[in-house]
């Protein structure tokens, strides 16, 4: 009898790297070390070969037509909307809406479910790390409707106070909008613990999935959100693909976002009638080839493993933040216990952009900024951050690079 | 090391000749590095919201005086690179007439390779610095036309 033997999954970095073209190209005379992660992750070649094989053999515009090559994009379209349900475990299809990205899912919200349900005195809840994305709908919102935005706190290490959290929820709550994790920290927020208290006072919650949906396993039912947000090009998709989940029963009752074709059931100029979900939230002819090769990423991601790719992940960033920490002058923004992998830092009287301009020179692409987090910044009362953040290609080699290059650099503007 | 009452062009050239003489990017990063060291602070009463230009990842201050009919510029950072850049726009393109500020090329910005920090994307504002000394320069130009 044949003897059944486990073999644990292995994660063959070297191997994975070759599915990446852009990371054979060079960058002022050197190998290119891409981490830059955070902003947007590099694409694998099969989902490059999906744009291309989509655009030489079955352009087709889709739903409405009959013919062959509209069917063959039809169903690759609403192929991704099935992959990206169970990708986040929603329970149903018609809960996925695809958007541009976290960005147009949390303005759709703000626009059809905020419009419907805000009003004067009302309150919404965000925190201190939101990205500028989930910050200014709100704030149009609330300005709109005359309806208050309160904002979580958060300690020095980047964490949420969650005491401060419930004092702030009451029955004037109608919504809080929270990160999964920051895209300027890299904290990891207790989501299921918020939504259950926000449900508690009767408040949806809308979570940005911006940079956790790379990272962790998603489950929107076990998180229990009533919305969820991301966007597929920080998931090694293409740009311009992403989606919205939002409850089943909340997107019946939510009023239409965009008028036009496809969102329609029935249109006369005395009345038009709209198309059911996810449908009436898709007006015009979509980003029909992103959404296409978009079910490639996800598929690329789910055949490697989350968890063998997080274990990864987590490996480079404690390698990356022990090494950084012997950097002299070195300072961490962002050292909550739970992380994804991308390390944001400052350096003594050193301003981050001249960081970022010597490290470039160096081949290495970090960010340099506010990242899209200017109140956070505010908060830690520094204009910005050098943030390094990791992705399932990049190497311990390629951290042991960017620690010489900063090592250099802080030499050359000392 | 760059004299006054030389052309615009002139001084360009200067600066074209020093960045020959070196042949890493470190060398030239660290020329203008010092450069952004050695540039005279701005005083504090110019630091002031109207004097910083938009559209920099690092503040950006400037601001010009009209003398005789000539424009003078002052300017700081707090990204020492930048002000290494600014430095030498200053040095270019200060103490000479609205016009021969409006009519410079600055083509020296390609020839010692920092072309890159004028691309949009860079966001630490060489452009935005470059479009702004033109403004004042302009503004001064129509006041003395009147």
């Amino acid at each position: 009898m044949e003897t059944l033997t486990t073999i644990a999954p292995t994660f063959d970095v070297t191997e994975i790297r070759k599915s990446f073209p852009v990371l054979e190209r060079e960058v002022n005379n050197q190998l290119l070390v891409y981490l830059d992660n955070a902003a947007t992750s590099q694409k694998p070649q099969v989902v490059i070969d999906a744009l291309n094989y989509y655009y030489t053999n079955y352009n087709a515009n889709i739903h409405r037509g009959i013919h062959t090559l509209a069917e063959e994009a039809t169903a690759a379209y609403e192929a991704t909307r099935k992959t990206v349900q169970q990708f986040i475990n929603a329970r149903f299809s018609e809960e996925i809406i695809f958007t541009r990205g976290a960005t147009e899912g949390i303005n759709l919200v703000a626009y059809t479910w905020g419009r419907k349900n805000i009003y004067p005195g009302d309150e919404i809840i965000i925190s201190t790390m939101e990205h500028h994305s989930n910050i200014v709908p709100w704030q149009i919102l609330c300005e709109e409707k005359k309806a208050v935005l309160k904002v979580i706190p958060i300690n020095d290490e980047g964490e949420l106070l969650m005491d401060e959290y419930k004092k702030l929820l009451s029955e004037k709550t109608k919504l809080v909008a929270i990160a999964h994790a920051s895209n300027a920290l890299g904290t990891i927020n207790p989501v299921k613990e918020i939504i259950e208290e926000a449900h508690k006072a009767c408040a949806v919650v809308l979570v940005d999935g911006a940079q956790s949906t790379v990272h962790l396993d998603i489950d929107v039912q076990k998180m229990d959100c009533d919305f969820f947000a991301f966007s597929g090009h920080k998931v090694y998709g293409p740009t311009g693909a992403g989606a919205l989940y939002g409850k089943k029963k909340i997107l019946e009752e939510m009023p239409v976002f965009m008028g036009g074709g496809e969102m329609i059931k029935e249109v006369t100029f005395e009345k038009t009638t709209y198309n059911g979900q996810p449908y009436k939230y898709e007006a015009g002819t979509p980003n029909i080839a992103d959404t296409i090769a978009l079910k490639v990423a996800l598929d690329f991601v789910t055949e490697l493993g989350k968890n063998i790719i997080r274990n990864h992940e987590n490996d480079l960033l404690k390698y990356a933040t022990e090494k950084m920490s012997e950097v002299d002058g070195l300072r961490i923004i962002g050292t909550a216990k739970n992380k994804v992998s991308l390390i944001s830092f400052v350096i003594k009287n050193t301003h981050p952009q001249d960081i970022g301009v010597l490290l470039d020179n160096q081949g290495i692409a970090v960010r340099t900024g506010h990242h899209c987090t200017e109140p956070l910044m505010k908060r830690f009362g520094i204009p910005g951050t050098v943030r390094a953040s990791f992705a399932l290609y990049n190497t311990k080699e390629e951290v042991d690079r960017l620690i010489s290059a900063l090592k250099k650099a802080i030499k050359m503007l000392a | 090391m760059i004299k006054m009452n030389t052309s615009i062009k002139e001084r360009e050239e200067e600066i074209t000749d020093e960045f020959s003489l070196f042949d890493t990017w470190e060398e030239k990063y660290e020329y203008i590095i010092d450069l952004g060291k050695k540039l005279e602070p701005l005083d504090e009463k110019y630091k002031i919201p109207e004097n910083i230009i938009k559209g920099c990842q690092s503040t950006v201050w400037l601001t010009s005086e009209f003398r005789d009919g000539r424009v003078f510029y002052k300017a700081d950072s707090d990204a020492v690179i930048v002000k290494g850049l600014i430095s030498m726009l200053i040095k270019v393109l200060s103490d000479n007439t609205p016009d021969e500020i409006l009519n410079a090329k600055l083509d020296f910005i390609n020839e010692i390779g920092m072309m890159t920090h004028l691309a949009q994307t860079r966001s630490n504002g060489l452009l935005s610095m470059i479009k702004q000394i033109e403004h004042y320069a302009l503004a001064y130009k129509s006041i003395s036309a009147v």
